[in-house]
């Protein structure tokens, strides 16, 4: 039979690139666990965000000049001349909060179930490199529409760096070329921000990518499936990316881009969190704003300097809480990864972690007031104690029994019916209503006290034996 | 790849050897990329001085004039505030100025030349932000401590009308003074040191 040209083609390019290999090993044949769950979603949301913010970002640049004596003007232009301009900025302004919400309860994800453990060590760690990396472009990315909060901003971050002793005050000069924050800082802001650190993201990414594919994805259960397998050496607890997460992943993206669209048309400025208010007045190098604050996703951090009574160690301070994040993998000396096996403690450690770094992220949009700096310190204690207590708190942890394989949780709606069953009493009708047929399938249903009581008691005593 | 015969330690030697010369060769080459990002010699050259005009300040009032981009205040202060200055040095951190930066001529308890016209740099010794001028005593917000001063929003850090640093707040040090000298009685000139220092 004589070969179609299509299947020529075809094969030219198969013998030359190995795509039919890369897709398979990335996707079709990438096995991963059966019981992916809601907060599995952020890593494919995180991926599609970034998409957001290169494609809407390199329309950006084409009418956006970064020069301190038009940058200002020329995103107002982009709002109120370039068609569709505004549509595109608030993309890019909205996706770069979406890009912290993601990523944040991505990270989270991680602390639940033990996602940054052995033998996913190096996967956190290119993780954690991309989260630096996405503060460095955001907080650049900031600087860019030259209003009072932009310049303010990068003063006070700039500054940061001369904190550091003896080299400070000539690295934050260099940062900045020039003596204080000017257009040589804001042009060369724009070179990092559209090329350089974006280059770095995307080959995180990458690395990201591929040492989770090389080790294999976590679970809810935190349990290995590569070590029960299949005669043909399939995991039986794995089915493969392709179809099913790529399917899987698009509800989440179509969940995700209605909240993402409701932001860009409604709220696109999110009250003063997603863009501040000072921010739409002009640079002005003379006069501080009265109340300055980062944008949201950089007040846990920021309060945390602030909470600090010195320069240095407020630096040290504000660094620390991140760094504390690279060593996790090494901090936690508990045997079991997933929070459903874990021991009460690390389960209220993890609460109180969470209550502190969105105190102080409250915090850090609030101006200092004394009783407010004091507040902030007790929360930055948690905030570390979280993190140093670690390795005793995790070694003291009664952990329960972990399964060989996946274990499956009733969904909600298997349990409905008979909840429905429980709380109420099913009764024959007894009103007479019109037409003498319908009058033997006539039931109501009316609330069941004890019933309801019994669950209440259930949910109460399910929620404290959970901590435990 | 046959090895037989070959002198491993020779190998060894001259791949080291290379990869020294290559590394060398990176840091050079890396040295233009790095000092290109140095101020330029434009942004040195745009230190120019800058002359203030005396005779219309009214007592108690505060002017901002931009040098080098920054901005400079020139404080008149009244026999009132000079009074205030002498009661504070217990609260502050270092009110005798000496680990901060100002020229020796300033280098006075009320930090100036003449004491009753104050020259600072008005840039918050912690990270850079212009505090907030606040002559008035005990506002509402401050408390009762307040002296009149200076108050940076961004972290809190208090400076009085000498621009010293209180203790307990962000800010290490005393706020910047520039070089200044007068030309006559009522005219300045920033940036700019008196005769005698600028030897």
């Amino acid at each position: 039979m004589k070969r179609s040209r299509i299947t020529e083609c075809n094969d030219w390019f198969l013998e030359r690139f190995p795509l039919t290999k890369l897709w398979n090993e990335h996707m079709t044949h990438y096995y991963a666990p059966k019981n992916f769950n809601f907060w599995y979603f952020f890593g494919s949301l995180a991926l599609l965000v970034l998409v957001n913010q290169i494609l809407t970002g390199i329309f950006l640049t084409m009418n956006y000049k970064p020069d301190a004596k038009l940058a200002f003007d020329s995103v107002e232009y982009i709002m109120r001349d370039v068609n569709w301009g505004w549509l595109i900025r608030y993309m890019h302004s909205t996706g770069s909060s979406a890009f912290f919400i993601v990523v944040y309860l991505h990270m989270f994800r991680g602390l639940l179930y033990g996602s940054f453990k052995h033998p996913r060590e190096l996967v956190w760690i290119f993780g954690m490199l991309l989260f630096v990396a996405l503060m460095a472009e955001a907080f650049m990315g900031y600087l860019l529409p030259w209003g009072q909060m932009s310049y303010w901003g990068a003063q006070v971050i700039i500054s940061l760096f001369s904190a550091i002793p003896v080299i400070g005050d000539d690295l934050s000069l260099w940062l900045r070329g020039d003596y204080v924050v000017s257009d040589a800082t804001l042009n060369r802001f724009f070179a990092f921000h559209v090329i350089a650190v974006p280059l770095a993201l995307v080959m995180l990414v990458f690395l990201h990518i591929v040492a989770l594919h090389e080790v294999g994805s976590n679970n809810p259960d935190g349990i290995e499936i590569k070590e029960s397998k299949d005669p043909w050496g399939h995991p039986v607890d794995g089915i493969p990316f392709h179809p099913y997460y790529t399917v899987k992943d698009l509800v989440g993206v179509g969940v995700f881009l209605l909240f993402f669209a409701t932001i860009i048309f409604y709220m696109p400025e999110m009250g003063g969190y997603f863009l501040e208010h000072a921010n739409f007045i002009p640079a002005d190098p003379m006069k501080t704003p009265e109340h300055i604050a980062p944008v949201w996703y950089f007040t846990p951090f920021y309060a945390i300097l602030r909470a600090i009574p010195d320069k240095f160690a407020g630096v040290i301070g504000m660094g620390g809480a991140i760094v504390v994040l690279f060593l996790l993998p090494w901090l936690d000396r508990s045997p079991v990864k997933s929070i459903r096996y874990r021991g009460g403690i690390y389960k209220k450690a993890l609460f109180l972690f969470v209550i502190s770094f969105l105190a102080l992220g409250y915090l850090g949009t609030q101006p200092a007031t004394p009783t407010a700096t004091i507040v902030a310190r007790f929360f930055t204690a948690i905030y570390f104690g979280f993190f140093l207590l670690m390795p005793l708190y995790t070694r003291w942890e009664k952990t329960k029994p972990v399964p060989k394989r996946l274990t499956s949780v009733h969904s909600i709606e298997e349990q409905l019916p008979a909840l429905i069953e429980e709380i109420t009493h099913l009764k024959q009708g007894s009103t007479e209503i019109g037409h003498h047929a319908f009058k033997s399938a006539f039931f109501t249903r009316t609330p069941n006290p004890t019933g309801i009581k019994n669950v209440i008691s259930r949910l109460a005593k399910n929620a404290k034996g959970s901590l435990d | 790849m046959n090895t037989k015969g070959v002198d491993q330690s020779k190998r060894q030697f001259l791949t080291t050897a290379l990869t020294v010369v290559g590394a060398v060769g990176t840091g050079y080459l890396a040295v233009p990329f790095l000092a290109q990002m140095q101020p330029s010699a434009k942004a040195m050259a745009a230190g120019a001085p800058v002359d203030v005009d005396l005779s219309k300040m009214e007592p108690g009032q505060l002017i901002r004039v931009a040098w080098r981009g920054k901005p400079v205040w020139i404080l008149n202060r009244t026999p009132e505030v000079l009074e205030t200055l002498k009661t504070l040095d217990n609260e502050l951190r270092d009110p005798l100025s000496q680990e901060s930066i100002q020229p020796e001529s300033s280098k006075n308890p009320v930090r100036s030349i003449k004491p009753d016209v104050f020259v600072a740099v008005g840039l918050c010794t912690h990270l850079g932000c212009s505090p907030t001028f606040r002559p008035e005593i005990a506002p509402n917000d401050l408390g009762d401590k307040w002296k009149g001063g200076f108050f940076c929003p961004c972290h809190g850090s208090w400076f009085d009308l000498a621009g010293r640093v209180y203790r307990g707040v962000p800010a290490p040090t005393n706020l910047e003074i520039p070089p200044y000298r007068y030309v006559t009685d009522t005219q300045l000139i920033i940036g700019e040191a008196p005769e005698e220092e600028s030897v």
